[in-house]
C-alpha cells in the first residue's frame, strides 16, 4: 500500500513533467520555422500570409491584467482590512461565503454577465463598440477580488494580536494602529495575493474572450478593443492547420512560461515569509 | 482633556480615544469600508441581474431530453455535466486521496520527494485552463487517438482538480490530533489500518469538503473542454463528444439567437456553484467545530 500511496503522491510530478513535454515538444518546432525573435516582437498577426507576431497579444494580456489590479489590488486588500479589523462580527460572517461564491461562480457566467450588462452600458456611455480593456479589466478586477481577499484576510489575521496592542499602549489609535502596525506586518500575504491574482488574471480566457472584442492589433486606450494570448490560442485553434496550428501551440508555451515566472515570484515571496 | 503638572509644566495625559481619531484614519476607515461595499455589490449585482433576466425563461421545455433548436433545451448538458463529473472525479479523488494519506502519514516531513511534491502541485494549480486545454488536445485527443470525447474532457479536468483534492486531503489528515493515532497503535493496529480505520474517517469531512469544491470547479469549466470534449449537443457517451453546462452557455452567446435560454442556463450553472460552495463550507463548518 506504501507503494501506492506514494505513486499516487508523484503523480502530480508526472503530470507537470509530461504537461511541459507536450507543450515543449509541439510548440518548440514552430521556432525552427518562424524566429523566436520575430514571433515575440512581431507586431502583426496574419496566419493567412504566414506572418506571426504576437507582441499585441503579450501587450494585451498585460494590459488587461494591469488594469485588472489597479482596480482589484486596493479595493481586495481594503476589504481584508476591513473583515478583519474593523466590521463587527455579523457582517464578517456574511462576508465570508459572499467572497468564497465571488471565487466559485464560472469564468463563463462572469463572460456572460459582462457581455450582456457592461459591454452596452460602456457602449452607451463612452461610445465605441464597448468591447473594451475598460470592460475586460473590470470583469477581471472582480474575478480576482476573491483571490486577493482571501489570502490577505489569511494574512492579517495571522499577525500576533502583541503588534496591535503594543500600538495600542503606545498611544496610536485604532486605525493607525491597524494601518501603521498590523498592515505592514502583513504585508508579505498581502503582496503573494495579489501575485496569485496576477497570475488568475493573465491565465483567464473565457471572461475575456467574450467582452475584449479580440481584435490583434497593438491595443491603444482603454475604450478600444484587445486579444490577449489566452484568447488567441481559444479562439484560432478551432480551424488552425500546419503552421498556424504550431504557432498557437507556441502562443501557448509563452503564456506558460510567463505564467510559471510569476508562480516563482509567489513561492519565493512565500519562503521569504516563513524564513521571517 | 486630563492635564497634570510635570517638572512645572502642564502636560496633556490624555487617552487618545475612538472619537478623536485623525481625519486622515476616519478617510481610511471609510474606504475600508466603501472597498467592503463594492466587493458585496458586484456578487449582489452579478447574482441578481443573471436570476432577473434568467428565472422567467427556466421553462420545462429547457428540460426536454431531446435538443432541437425550437425548444434549445438544456438536458443533454446537465446530463454531460453530471457524467463528466463523475467521470473526472473518478479519476482524480483516488489519487488525490492517496497521495494526500502518503503526504500526511507515509513521508518525511521536509525530505526532498515531499518539496518536490508540493511545488509541482502549486505548479498545476497556476496552469491556466487554455494551457490544460492544449496539452488535453494534444496528448489525449491527438497523441493517445481517444478523440474528442468525454473521455478526453475528464482526463483533462482531473489533472486540473488533483492539486486541491490532494493539499485538502492532506491538511484534513495532518489535522486529526496524534493521540488517535497512538490509541490506535497502542492497541495494536498496524500503520496501514490506523490510517485507513481510524484518521481518515476523522478527516473525511474536509476531504468531501475539498471534493464538492471540485464539483463546482468542473461544472465551471469551459475553456479546457472546448477542444478536448467538444461541442456536440446530445447526451455523450464515453467516447463521444458533448457539451457541459457552460460550454452549452458559451456556445449559446456565440451564436447570438438564444439569449434568453442562456441566461436560463446561466442560472442552473449559478445554483450548482451556490448549492455546492454552500455544502462545501457547512461540511468544513462541521469539521472545525468538531475538532
Amino acid at each position: 500500500m506504501r507503494g501506492l500511496f506514494l505513486a499516487s503522491a508523484c503523480v502530480c510530478i508526472l503530470a507537470v513533467i509530461t504537461i511541459s513535454a507536450f507543450l515543449f515538444l509541439n510548440g518548440l518546432p514552430f521556432f525552427r520555422a518562424y524566429s523566436v525573435f520575430d514571433f515575440v516582437t512581431g507586431t502583426e498577426w496574419a496566419p493567412l500570409r504566414g506572418v506571426f507576431g504576437i507582441l499585441p497579444m503579450i501587450v494585451g494580456s498585460f494590459y488587461v491584467t494591469f488594469g485588472a489590479l489597479l482596480l482589484g489590488a486596493p479595493i481586495g486588500i481594503l476589504t481584508a482590512i476591513l473583515m478583519s479589523r474593523f466590521a463587527p462580527k455579523w457582517v464578517v460572517k456574511a462576508m465570508k461565503p459572499a467572497v468564497a461564491l465571488l471565487a466559485g461562480i464560472p469564468s463563463v457566467v462572469y463572460g456572460f454577465f459582462g457581455v450582456m450588462l457592461l459591454v452596452p452600458f460602456v457602449r452607451d456611455t463612452f461610445g465605441g463598440t464597448g468591447k473594451s480593456v475598460l470592460v475586460a479589466s473590470v470583469l477581471l478586477a472582480i474575478m480576482i477580488l476573491p483571490t486577493i481577499v482571501q489570502t490577505s484576510l489569511a494574512a492579517l489575521d495571522a499577525v500576533p494580536q502583541p503588534y496591535y496592542e503594543g500600538s495600542l499602549a503606545l498611544g496610536a489609535t485604532h486605525e493607525s494602529s491597524v494601518f501603521r502596525s498590523v498592515v505592514p506586518a502583513a504585508r508579505p500575504g498581502i503582496v503573494s495575493g495579489v501575485v496569485l491574482g496576477i497570475g488568475r488574471a493573465i491565465g483567464e480566457t473565457m471572461a475575456i474572450i467574450m467582452v475584449a472584442g479580440n481584435n490583434p492589433r497593438m491595443p491603444g486606450d482603454i475604450l478600444k478593443g484587445v486579444r490577449t494570448m489566452t484568447v488567441n490560442v481559444l479562439m484560432e485553434m478551432g480551424y488552425a492547420a500546419d503552421l498556424h496550428r504550431e504557432s498557437l501551440i507556441a502562443t501557448g508555451v509563452i503564456l506558460f512560461i510567463i505564467v510559471m515566472a510569476i508562480n516563482f515570484i509567489f513561492s519565493f515571496i512565500n519562503r521569504r515569509r516563513v524564513l521571517q | 482633556m486630563t492635564s497634570v503638572e510635570y517638572k512645572g509644566r502642564m502636560v496633556d495625559i490624555s487617552v487618545p480615544t475612538r472619537k478623536s481619531a485623525h481625519w486622515g484614519s476616519r478617510i481610511l476607515k471609510a474606504l475600508c469600508w466603501l472597498s467592503g461595499f463594492i466587493t458585496m455589490g458586484a456578487l449582489v449585482l452579478i447574482v441578481l441581474y443573471i436570476l432577473i433576466n434568467g428565472l422567467p425563461h427556466l421553462k420545462p421545455s429547457l428540460f426536454e431530453v431531446k435538443y432541437n433548436s425550437k425548444n434549445v433545451s438544456m438536458f443533454h448538458a446537465i446530463i454531460n455535466t453530471l457524467s463528466m463529473t463523475a467521470l473526472a472525479l473518478l479519476f482524480s479523488v483516488p489519487v488525490g486521496v492517496f497521495g494526500g494519506i502518503y503526504l500526511a502519514e507515509y513521508a518525511k516531513p521536509g525530505s526532498k520527494l515531499v518539496k518536490v511534491i508540493r511545488v509541482t502541485a502549486e505548479t498545476l494549480s497556476g496552469i491556466p485552463s487554455i494551457v490544460y486545454a492544449l496539452f488535453g488536445m494534444m496528448a489525449f485527443v491527438v497523441t493517445m487517438k481517444i478523440g474528442i470525447s468525454l473521455l478526453s474532457g475528464a482526463l483533462t479536468l482531473a489533472i486540473m482538480i488533483l492539486p486541491l483534492i490532494l493539499r485538502q486531503t492532506e491538511e484534513s489528515l495532518l489535522a486529526v490530533p496524534m493521540s488517535y493515532r497512538e490509541g490506535s497503535y497502542g492497541l495494536g493496529a498496524g500503520k496501514l489500518r490506523t490510517t485507513v480505520r481510524i484518521v481518515l474517517p476523522v478527516a473525511m469531512p474536509g476531504i468531501l469538503a475539498a471534493v464538492l469544491l471540485s464539483i463546482g470547479r468542473i461544472s465551471g469549466e469551459t475553456a479546457a473542454l472546448i477542444y478536448t470534449s467538444g461541442t456536440a449537443t446530445r447526451i455523450a457517451e464515453l467516447f463521444e463528444s458533448g457539451r457541459t453546462l457552460s460550454v452549452h452557455l458559451y456556445q449559446l452567446q456565440q451564436e447570438g439567437r438564444y439569449i434568453n435560454e442562456a441566461f436560463a442556463v446561466a442560472v442552473v450553472l449559478l445554483v450548482i456553484v451556490v448549492l455546492m460552495n454552500a455544502l462545501s463550507s457547512l461540511i468544513a463548518g462541521k469539521l472545525t467545530t468538531k475538532g
